[in-house]
């Protein structure tokens, strides 16, 4: 749908629409809430990132997207990859290391990956997946292939280095990326404040000669409909353009993290604007959702996520000796 | 004498505090290490105590964090940089290798740089790439820098002290798994009392085999000594401390006494620490050598997935297995 086909969509057609934003949503939370507790089980080891708060930012944009555009995303990207449709058994093998995961289990939550939906990784380098999008953009630019590359990146990455020479280089070349910030007010314990002299992170990027807004990242409707108006103009060959969705999330950064740099009372105070009870609430008011519907729905998605759980358990482990597979190409690619 | 029995990780956080106390020049930078005192905690209450002139939460800028050290340093500061994990060290490679390495050299010994750079390295935290690994060769590998890595609480806090004390640009590894683990440690021993920084120890004198290591591995090499004590099999343990310069004087010695090596190290075998010990040793003592020198490392691949870690990282049956090779010969 372009923005002016939603515009002009039939009330069902709207409804079913905000039903999907909102299961896609729900999905996410409902998947993560689910990882804490087999987190506390030793089930998923390592690092856990939770993106409770931000699934607005995730189910909007991908909403916004095509099949054929690629995504390039962070370590707290769980909700990208569901979103984007990584199906979720696979994602949930993932986070417990098997085999059947989406990167054979070696990658785990920080390092999702799916070629086959355009999915080019989780990245737990703050800031290394810009340049990789910056290059798919420009492989796409000189196909002449009217293919977006969506990346995603916090607050924080704004402070390294290669956020600034992947602006520059996108602005320069007018490359197809859509920069995705999703500013938290965080990186891990650092408020925006004390590492920015400059807040304003849409005008960063407008200083590099993006075009660039900042949306309401806790609606959802903001956010698929400014993804598909800057989708649009980056698809038009009109160049980059920077999305700075404002956002929070409301649980520690990691699961290490003691959370001691912030109020209870802020993170209540955006709990107030939850997307998914907004979404909900508005969908009510309009009738296009009622109780029996939202049963319906929570009752599908812990099924799906109790099918994925039950299906990483069954999954075997990728063997041992397989170690030291995959350092380097099995077989002559077709350019040698 | 006050001795206390102190984490590895507390260890560092006393020997930090020693030096911001002693001279007004320390500065600490890094990320979230004020207020949140550091992932690791390791700089714990500091801020607190010294400011936030001196204890100085950046935002993540690796490469601006090392840069400016060499800034503050030229101007007589003794910065001390934590990078959060060794995975993350990458975007300030840059300034390690190109500026901080070099600026002695290039200046003809005009400008000191006594800038220090933490790293917590190694494995066996259930982490995954960017969170366990050791690049230390990388470092080693380069002229102007100076490497050094602690095992031990007591060694935590007097190092750290003598790495802000030098005048040279020294790259200071801490094995994050041990962080945890306690030890004895003299905190009121005078600094110049103690081990010389760049000077390897013996910490287990035997007759049969010389097993070297450092950082995380010590441990590893003290649990293989004393699993086979009791067979009959006498192994010296050496921490060697400093990647570079090297101190091997003790490790000829040890080698010449017992004709065989084995060096234990997490990161990779290729390239690594341990060719460049096994070819030192096999020119100073080749003709007292039982064995070629063999190495216990990490295996040629990225950081595996914490289930395979177990698998990657060198332990004791490795270890032990390593030395029976050296009777085979
Ligand atoms: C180069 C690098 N430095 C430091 C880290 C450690 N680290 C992981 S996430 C994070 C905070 C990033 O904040 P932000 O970009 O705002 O993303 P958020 O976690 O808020 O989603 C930090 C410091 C890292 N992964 N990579
Ligand atoms: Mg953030």
């Amino acid at each position: 749908m372009t923005t002016a086909d939603l515009a002009a969509a039939a009330p069902t057609d709207r409804a079913e629409h905000h039903y999907e934003l909102l299961r896609q949503m729900l999905r996410i939370r409902r998947f993560e809430e689910r990882c804490v507790q087999l987190y506390s089980a030793t089930k998923i080891r390592g690092f856990l990132h939770l993106y409770i708060g931000e699934e607005a930012v995730a189910a909007g944009a991908m909403a916004a997207l095509t099949p054929a555009d690629a995504i390039v995303s962070t370590y707290r990207e769980h909700g990208h990859a569901l979103a984007r449709g990584i199906a979720m058994h696979s994602v949930m093998a993932e986070m417990y290391g098997k085999a059947t995961g989406c990167s054979r289990g070696r990658g785990g939550s920080m390092h999702l990956f799916d070629a086959a939906t355009r999915f080019y990784g989780g990245n737990a380098i703050v800031g290394g997946g810009l340049p990789l999008a910056v290059g798919l953009a420009l492989a796409d630019q000189m196909a002449d292939r009217p293919v977006v590359t969506a990346c995603f990146f916090g607050d924080g990455a704004v402070a390294e280095g290669e956020f600034h020479e992947c602006l520059n280089l996108a602005a320069l070349w007018h490359l197809p990326v859509l920069f995705c910030c999703e500013n938290n007010l965080y990186a891990m314990g650092t408020r925006i404040d004390r590492a920015h002299a400059v807040t304003n992170l849409a005008a960063r990027a407008a200083a590099y000669g993006l075009s660039a807004v900042d949306v309401d990242g806790m609606d959802v409707l903001a956010v698929e409909t400014q993804t598909r108006a800057a989708a649009e103009f980056v698809r038009a060959g009109h160049g980059p353009y920077f999305l700075e969705f404002r956002t929070y999330r409301y649980r520690a950064h990691s699961m290490y993290d003691p959370d001691r740099y912030r109020e209870k009372a802020e993170i209540a105070q955006w709990q107030q604007h939850d997307p998914i009870d907004a979404l909900v609430r508005r969908m009510r008011g309009d009738a296009e959702l009622d109780d029996d519907a939202l049963a319906r729905l929570d009752a599908e998605i812990a099924a799906e996520i109790d099918a994925a759980v039950q299906a990483a358990e069954e999954a075997p482990l990728e063997p041992i000796e397989d170690l030291t597979r995959f350092v380097y190409a099995e077989s002559r690619s077709h350019d040698g | 004498m006050a001795v206390e029995t102190l984490t590895l990780g507390k260890a560092l956080n006393n020997g930090l505090r020693r030096a911001l106390e002693r001279d007004p020049k320390v500065l600490l930078m890094g990320e979230d290490i004020g207020k949140l005192g550091g992932v690791f905690r390791i700089t714990d209450g500091l801020q607190k105590d010294f400011g936030d002139e001196r204890v100085i939460d950046t935002p993540l800028a690796e490469s601006g964090i090392v840069g400016t050290a060499v800034g503050l340093a030229i101007r007589g500061y003794r910065p001390v940089c934590e990078i959060q994990f060794d995975g993350f060290v990458y975007p300030a490679f840059d300034q390690i290798v190109s500026q901080v390495a070099k600026m002695h050299y290039r200046s003809r010994g005009k400008v000191r740089l006594p800038i220090v750079i933490r790293i917590p390295f190694g494995g066996g935290i259930g982490a995954v790439e960017h969170h366990s690994e050791s690049p230390e060769a990388y470092f080693a590998h380069t002229a102007g820098l100076k490497v050094v890595a602690c095992s031990n609480p007591s060694d935590a806090y007097t190092m750290i002290q003598q790495a802000i004390a030098s005048d040279d640009p020294i790259v200071f590894f801490e094995p994050k798994r041990r962080y945890w683990e306690k030890g004895e440690v003299d905190t009121e021993a005078p600094l110049s009392a103690a081990h010389p920084l760049h000077a390897a120890r013996v910490l287990r004198p035997g007759r049969d085999a010389t097993v070297l290591a450092y950082g995380p591995m010590v441990r590893t090499a003290l649990d293989a000594a004393t699993a086979v004590a009791d067979d009959g099999r006498d192994l010296e343990v050496i921490d060697l401390r400093t990647l570079s310069p090297l101190d091997l004087e003790p490790v000829y010695d040890s080698v010449r006494r017992t004709g065989r090596c084995v060096i234990v190290h997490e990161a990779p075998s290729s390239g690594g620490l341990g060719a460049e010990v096994a070819a030192r040793i096999t020119e100073k003592c080749f003709s007292r050598l039982e064995a070629p020198v063999l190495r216990v490392a990490g295996f040629n691949t990225p950081y595996p997935a914490a289930r395979m870690e177990e698998e990657y990282l060198p332990d004791l049956d490795r270890v032990l297995d390593a030395v029976d090779r050296t009777y085979g010969w």
